[in-house]
């Protein structure tokens, strides 16, 4: 979980005026063109999404059909990763298993990112009682450390994949709070705001037409971060018996189920494993290029 | 700084009182009947009635949030359903002490490696030795931390026999989970390390140290290394607590009897009396870790604004 680097103090930039904004993003993709290790994570995370929404046509066999007088095959030409304990061929799980790991990585992220731009862009541009609160609410979210928030909110709800996307979701909300507030507070300050609300916008239209542009460059980032710390997350809670649930196959589940095999046949565990690790690696190739192109700070 | 210490210390109090109210909702937010659910799909109105009576339900909400603090303020959070011992026994007995061992000893293996891997990294940078270590912190920092203990104990317990698969006592118990726990975390602080140090290497004064012919170990470690520690000490903190998380699913992993596979199995049995008094004495002790950090800062850096 929590593995993503902090970058709240990442500087938001808004001092230039707003008809640069494409000349910012023409420099920010020039940079991020030139990180290998970023196209290199971008490279991983497009192959996966093509192989989860592929997943039908390029799986050699059904993920779900029993073939139990194959069962715990190692690598083989008919089963490339082996086949598991019912005689399911890995492959194919694997691939079926990338569509819900990275749904609920994706969509937990979307969804507490949304939550916590709310919370964030509120408690900065309002302030005073709005922000003490919120900000206390996000204090007592961040107490509970670690897997424990998701758990806890997976105990009250019960086990299924909804609810791993509400728990993963429920613990990136203070996390996006405080990145946005930081950002809301510093773009707040400036002249061309106070020039704004002079010449009577309304705070709508302040905070959607004027902020939300300006403080996107850490959202975006903390974002492609969140999703990789996301995917660990949710297949932790399957693993251990609290998210999606067998026979679906999910990375986390097929490594629960493989464990006990480790010693006899360890493709069981070593291939959904290294999957994870890869699109993780992905996610974090990616999310750090993009930090590093967005970061006005950043030499060229 | 003893009035940072007090403030500080009162900072938490609101914290508290918060964690102490998500916890207690936690029993009231269960969809559907908590008595039901906890007395068993076979308990009759009876006896559903009476796990109600039993756990206050049916008093009015705040009253049950006041007793519940009161009676957590006195070391009292009920007992279990399971096992119908209190659940400060059971969490206290030995299993609160196996996760804090745990936590403590991945802590201090995460920020060993992880210090010297940032430092050799920062100073050499861009050297094969820094490209290689900051790959490896990149796999730490992505490796699921199930699998690694996993595939550690096929390679360490199931091939080579050295040490045990399962369990908690001896020493040897104690470096599979160790490592599992400390991996990540040691990725993360070689990287806050690296970068720390490299900024603070770029710095004026750095400079001047070496102008003034001050020896490359001095500068590094006596001007650059200390200043670069002060945002790691609080990477460190953190790391404590998600830790204390990670416990969980180490535990799990290699049949520690801690905090984390006691949470899991509280779960499972709908014990909610003990998955609320877990998770309190988790969040408390993250708290309380986290507050030790703060204050903690003030002694490496006097230029810390206090206000």
């Amino acid at each position: 979980m929590d593995h993503q680097p902090q970058i709240e103090t990442m500087a938001v930039n808004p001092a230039r005026p707003e008809n640069s904004r494409a000349l910012r993003w023409k420099s920010f993709y020039k940079k991020l063109a030139k990180n290998k290790a970023a196209l290199a994570g971008a490279f991983i995370i497009l192959v996966f999404a093509l192989l989860a929404i592929f997943a039908p046509l390029i799986a050699p066999h059904n993920p779900s059909t029993f073939d139990l007088p194959n069962k715990l095959q190692p690598p083989s030409s008919d089963n490339w990763l082996g086949t598991d304990d019912k005689g399911r061929d890995i492959l194919s799980r694997i691939l079926y298993g990338s569509r819900i790991s990275l749904v609920v990585g994706i969509l937990s992220t979307i969804l507490g990112a949304l939550v916590g731009i709310i919370l964030g862009i509120v408690s900065g541009y309002y302030g005073k009682w709005v922000d003490t609160l919120i900000m206390r609410i996000c204090d007592v979210l961040l107490a509970f450390p670690g897997i424990l928030l998701a758990l806890a909110i997976v105990s009250v709800l019960g086990a299924s994949t909804t609810n791993v996307i509400i728990a993963v979701a429920f613990y990136a909300i203070p996390t996006f709070a405080r990145i946005v507030r930081g950002s809301t507070l510093t773009v707040k300050k400036l002249e061309y705001i106070d020039a704004i609300k002079a010449m009577g916008a309304r705070d709508t239209r302040i905070i959607f037409r004027h902020i939300l542009p300006n403080i996107m460059s850490p959202i975006i980032v903390q974002s492609t971060l969140y999703i990789a710390s996301a995917i660990i997350t949710a297949s932790a809670l399957s693993f251990l018996g609290m998210g999606t649930k067998p026979p679906t196959p999910e990375w986390g589940t097929m490594l629960a189920q493989g464990r006990s095999y480790v010693a006899q046949a360890p493709h069981l565990t070593i291939f959904p494993g290294l999957v994870i690790l890869l699109v993780v690696v992905g996610f974090n190739l990616f999310g750090d290029g993009l930090r590093d192109a967005l970061d006005p700070r950043s030499k060229k | 700084m003893f009035l940072y210490i007090v403030r500080r210390i009162f900072q938490t109090i609101p914290v508290m009182i918060g964690v102490t109210l998500a916890v207690f909702l936690m029993m009231h937010l269960i969809p559907g009947d908590a008595a039901k659910i906890m007395a068993g799909e076979n308990a009759n109105p009876e006896q559903v009635e009476q796990m109600r009576e039993n756990l206050g339900l049916n008093d009015p909400l705040y009253e049950q949030y006041f007793r519940f603090i009161g009676n957590a303020a006195t070391g009292d959070l009920g007992n279990s359903i399971r096992t119908s011992r209190p659940v400060t026994q059971e969490i206290f007995d030995s299993r609160f002490w196996i996760t804090v061992q745990l936590a403590i000893i991945g802590t201090a293996l995460a920020v060993l490696f992880g210090l010297i891997a940032g430092i050799i990294s920062a100073t050499r940078k861009y050297s094969f030795a820094d490209v290689s270590l900051m790959v490896i912190a990149l796999f730490g920092l992505s490796m699921p931390n199930f699998w690694l203990g996993i595939m550690l104990i096929y390679l360490f317990s199931v091939n080579l026999g050295w040490l045990p698969v399962a369990g908690w006592g001896t020493w040897e118990h104690m470096i599979l989970p160790a490592i599992t726990l400390g991996t990540a975390g040691a990725a993360i602080i070689a990287r806050m390390t690296r970068s720390s140090m490299l900024e603070v290497l770029d710095q004026d004064y750095i400079r001047t140290a070496y102008a003034k012919g001050v020896g490359d170990k001095l500068v590094i470690y006596k001007h650059g290394l200390r200043n670069a520690l002060i945002p790691v000490v609080t990477v460190v903190g953190l790391q404590f607590g998600s830790l204390l998380g990670g416990a969980v699913v180490t535990e799990t992993v290699f049949a520690v009897n801690g905090l984390g596979r006691l949470i899991i199995d509280s779960i499972r049995a709908h014990d909610f009396p003990m998955v609320q008094g877990t998770i309190l004495v988790c969040a408390v002790l993250f708290v309380v870790v986290n507050t030790i950090v703060d204050i903690s800062y003030r002694l490496l850096n006097k230029r810390v604004d206090l206000n």
